[in-house]
């Protein structure tokens, strides 16, 4: 049955087409700029994503479109098709290779998310409180001091964000960094990102939070460690006393054994 | 008058629905002065003098509508009314309006009502395009814009994907094994009249002071637990939709198991059957999870129970766990009974056996274990116990293997065939098959755990679910209902107006979804009224596709109702199809066979000489081919 089929020509479009898809959206840089170690290692498993995609879609296209092109039923013919009721070697074969092929992406996704929340001992530690609309950041290592709507962090140094929501689930996302975490109210939620370009970008929440939702958003700023040391400085006010609270009151959300696995 | 009050219908539905309000009223007043509390409780997260309403309402309606007439007097020990039919089949459209135990009628009452919801849910959806349109607030503010895609997605999914494969499954599946009906008739009639309440209760919260709920579809808490109180008419909506589907899943279980015709092993089920089987398996173990977890919010809103307030000593995270042990297999709840439309209309219309037919029924089965395997993958930035990311990653990427299975299959099946395009049910079966991978395609890239933690709650989201949930499910409805229009019908469609609906609404998903991955991955969070305006063009672009979508679909209610009226008489099969709803008149006799039919072959055997796969009565019984009689009589 198969070898009635052109396989070789086939597959042969199934190359070239997988080959031009993936030429032209592997070229597109789609989640932006990128500004964390770990933003390179996404984006590259992206890509492999975007390469193995292009050639499952491809595949169905070309079978679809081979099969509409070759067996469509002339005007007028009222027969059947031949009766063929399955290929026991092709079903084990479109069981087995997509099994392979997912499991190669699972294994790859797992090693870059160890890779990227591999946790480092010279870290930066930052409180991050969310309320409805707005961001706050407490700095526990250097005097608990704290920042409204604006979050200052030093360049190349991995940053451990604590955070902790005082109302509803608010999520912390700077789309550049790539990382992202719900701030849940009851427990103390980790990110870890290590920033490596300098700049100033955004903070966006993305758990709907109620009608600021859209709004809420906060200033961050990249700079070097001595710019970084100047701003800390400069900060006169304390964590205020609720949101000190919030700190100890919210727990852990891993068992401790697993704590240090990262997030 | 009397005679109206006392016979079951509308007057009683009415008279029952505000007594029924009444109670509920009275009760809370009587219970709140006799402990000593004001008469009323005006706290946005209380109103029980309009929660317990909302109950008492609504079960009233039914108990004076009929729903409940023939168990009650069961149960109080009356003597019950003989069963005269009279409450069985149409004779005319008003027949449609009452509480109607023929599968056929209730088919159709489903799919009407469901439909409804649909273009209301649509409407819906074009407001949300119209804000969405430029960036800043031109049309609604941002309260009202998080209302309207709250009940845009409650409404399509609980009132329209849901229930209308319930409706096309009510219609055809007692006729595809042969049955008389469902092995629950009374049942399935209630199972329908919860349907319009839960719609009612969606829409009604409109009206409710602070407006309709707003917390999203997925209502996480503690954002639902504070919301006004349109928040109570979502948490009630869900148990009256979920009631409905749990019951009818019920009767679709015992129906399959029970009732198919002699001959019919499982082997020989069309794989529609197959579909509701497994969907039912989903349902039934599923639905009350999140009947549940509504229940918990409702509590948590009206009780001050604190399932979910961390300064009570509640769980914040635990919502999401019960609500995704749900939410997860819902999407195949809404995708399954699909899969089975689609290997129907393919094996017809390429005249051909589908391709690996055992493997096929397996993958389905396949599927609904490992859905409630998956669930924490909506999960994998909320903060919970973070090992547990991985095994659901491996599961939530395993998903595509069975998924795939179904999609090769179908490729396989037109191989060899002849391959018939001239009807829109064909047409949507075969878009489906390229729209649907790549929403299956983005739902393995979400999968991964690093991908998602960067595009999880953005537009990206948006666009994999559309893309599965549009692009999948509602193609896969459209190819349903063009295939057995004329059965139910008993008329052929306008096949012209079902092409300009066909490429209007695969033109208008691809302009207005594929672009939503873009901008998702490039920094556009979801659910958002207002947006950076480098998003702009895009947005606008999105819009347009949105509206020309909207558009397009009442070129198809135009199609749908005028041929309905005045199509031409449709005969018994015309797509030539093998299974035995095509081999009784269109539409049905009134209670589906004259005998019940006998299977005695496989329900795709085209191309096959001599082949059967039922034998009708008054048929000349020829002697089936030795090859189709060796496996006869296991299932009865």
């Amino acid at each position: 049955m198969i070898g009635r089929l052109p396989i070789a020509k086939m597959l042969a479009v199934v190359v070239v087409m997988t080959a031009a898809i993936s030429a032209v959206m592997v070229s597109i840089n789609w989640d932006g700029q990128e500004a964390s170690t770990a933003a390179p290692k996404i984006d590259e498993l992206l890509n492999v994503m975007i390469v193995l995609s292009s050639f499952v879609f491809s595949l169905v296209v070309v079978m679809l479109f081979y099969a509409l092109w070759k067996f469509k039923a002339k005007p007028g013919d009222e027969s059947d098709g031949e009766p063929i009721h399955g290929n026991t070697k092709l079903e084990i074969a479109w069981t087995l290779i997509p099994t392979i092929i997912v499991l190669f992406g699972a294994g790859y996704s797992w090693s870059v998310l160890n890779d990227i929340e591999e946790p480092v001992k010279d870290s930066l530690t930052v409180d991050v409180f969310s309320q409805q609309y707005a961001w706050s950041f407490g700095y526990p290592g250097k005097g608990n001091v704290y920042s409204q709507g604006e979050l200052h962090v030093p360049l190349d140094r991995q940053v451990h964000f604590k955070m902790h929501a005082q109302d509803v689930i608010h999520s912390f996302w700077v789309p550049e960094w790539r990382i992202k975490k719900d701030n849940v109210p009851g427990i103390t939620t980790t990110a870890i990102v290590t920033p490596d370009k300098l700049g100033t970008y955004e903070l966006i929440c993305t758990e709907l939070c109620g009608f600021g939702h859209a709004s809420m958003r906060a200033k961050v700023v990249v700079e070097t460690p001595a710019d970084f040391r100047k701003w800390v400085g400069g900060l006169k006010e304390k964590v205020p006393a609720p949101l000190a609270e919030s700190i100890t009151q919210d727990t852990e959300t891993n068992p401790a054994p697993l704590n240090a696995g990262g997030a | 008058m009397t005679a109206a009050i006392k016979q079951p219908g509308w007057i009683r539905g009415a008279l029952g629905a505000i007594l029924g309000a009444a109670f509920g009223f009275a009760l809370v007043v009587a219970i709140r002065k006799a402990s000593g509390l004001p008469a009323y409780q005006t706290e946005q997260t209380g109103y029980p003098q309009v929660v317990v309403p909302l109950i008492t309402g609504p079960l009233g309606f039914l108990l004076g509508f009929g729903a409940f007439d023939y168990w009650l007097r069961w149960a109080v020990g009356m003597p019950t009314i003989p069963e005269d039919h009279s409450q069985h089949g149409a004779h005319s459209w008003k027949d449609y309006f009452r509480f109607n135990t023929d599968h056929k009628v209730i088919g159709i009452q489903y799919v009407c009502t469901t439909f409804f919801f649909f273009f209301i849910g649509g409407l819906l959806a074009m407001l949300i395009r119209a804000e969405l349109a430029q960036p800043g607030t031109q049309i609604v503010d941002a309260a009202t814009f998080n209302s309207l895609f709250s009940t845009h997605a409650a409404i399509m999914i609980f009132l329209f994907v849901i229930p209308v494969f319930a409706g096309l499954a009510n219609y055809v599946l007692p006729l595809m094994i042969g049955a008389p009906d469902m092995a629950f008739p009374r049942l399935n009639a209630l199972s329908f009249w919860m349907l319009p309440l839960a719609g009612l209760l969606f829409i009604g919260s409109f009206l409710a002071p602070g407006g309709a709920f707003d917390a999203g579809w997925t209502g996480y808490a503690p954002l639902s637990t504070g919301a006004p109180l349109g928040q109570s008419f979502f948490n009630l909506g869900v148990q009256f939709a979920g009631a409905s589907s749990i019951a009818t899943a019920l009767n679709f279980l015992v129906t399959i198991i029970t009732m198919r015709a002699p001959g019919m092993t499982f082997w020989r089920m069309p794989l529609l059957v197959w579909a509701n089987l497994s969907t039912s398996l989903l349902v039934v173990a599923a639905t009350p999870f999140i009947a549940g977890v509504q229940f918990m919010v409702l509590f948590d809103r009206a009780l001050h129970t604190n399932f979910f307030q961390f300064a009570g000593g509640g769980d914040v995270v635990s919502y999401q766990h019960i609500f995704w042990f749900y939410s997860h297999p819902a999407v195949y709840i809404m995708m399954l009974p699909g899969f089975g439309i689609i290997s129907e209309v393919i094996s017809t219309h390429a005249r051909k056996p589908i391709f690996g037919y055992r493997l096929m029924a397996l993958a389905l089965i396949g599927i609904v274990v490992l859905s409630y395997s998956v669930w924490a993958h909506h999960m994998f930035v909320a903060g919970m116990f973070s090992w547990l990311r991985v095994p659901m990653m491996i599961t939530t990427l395993l998903i595509a293997v069975p998924t795939g299975i179904k999609i090769f299959s179908w490729l396989g099946t037109l191989y060899f065939g002849k391959i018939h395009t001239y009807s829109t049910a064909m047409l949507f079966a075969l878009a489906f098959i390229v729209t649907f991978t790549i929403g299956g395609i983005s739902g393995v890239m979400l999968g991964m755990v690093p991908i998602d933690i960067h595009v999880s709650d953005t537009y990206f989201i948006v666009a994999h679910i559309h893309f599965v949930l549009f692009g999948g499910s509602v193609f896969t409805i459209f190819a349903g209902v063009y295939h057995w229009f004329p059965k139910m019908t008993g008329r052929m469609y306008d096949e012209k107006l079902g092409r300009v609906h066909f490429w209007g609404t695969l033109f208008g998903t691809w302009v207005t979804f594929i672009p939503m991955h873009w901008i998702g991955m490039d920094g556009m969070p979801r659910r958002v009224a207002d947006y950076a305006a480098q998003f702009g063009n895009w947005n606008l672009l999105i819009s347009c596709g949105a509206f020309i979508l909207g558009a397009v679909q009442l070129v198809f209610l135009y199609n749908m109702i005028v041929s309905w009226r005045f199509g031409p008489k449709a005969s018994g099969n015309p797509w030539r199809a093998n299974s035995i709803e095509w081999q009784v008149s269109s539409p049905p006799p009134i209670f589906n066979f004259d005998e019940i039919p006998r299977v005695v072959g496989g329900p795709y055997e085209f191309g096959v000489p001599g082949a059967r796969h039922a034998i009708m009565a008054g048929e000349s019984v020829e002697t089936p081919a030795p090859a189709q009689a060796t496996t006869v009589g296991s299932a009865q």
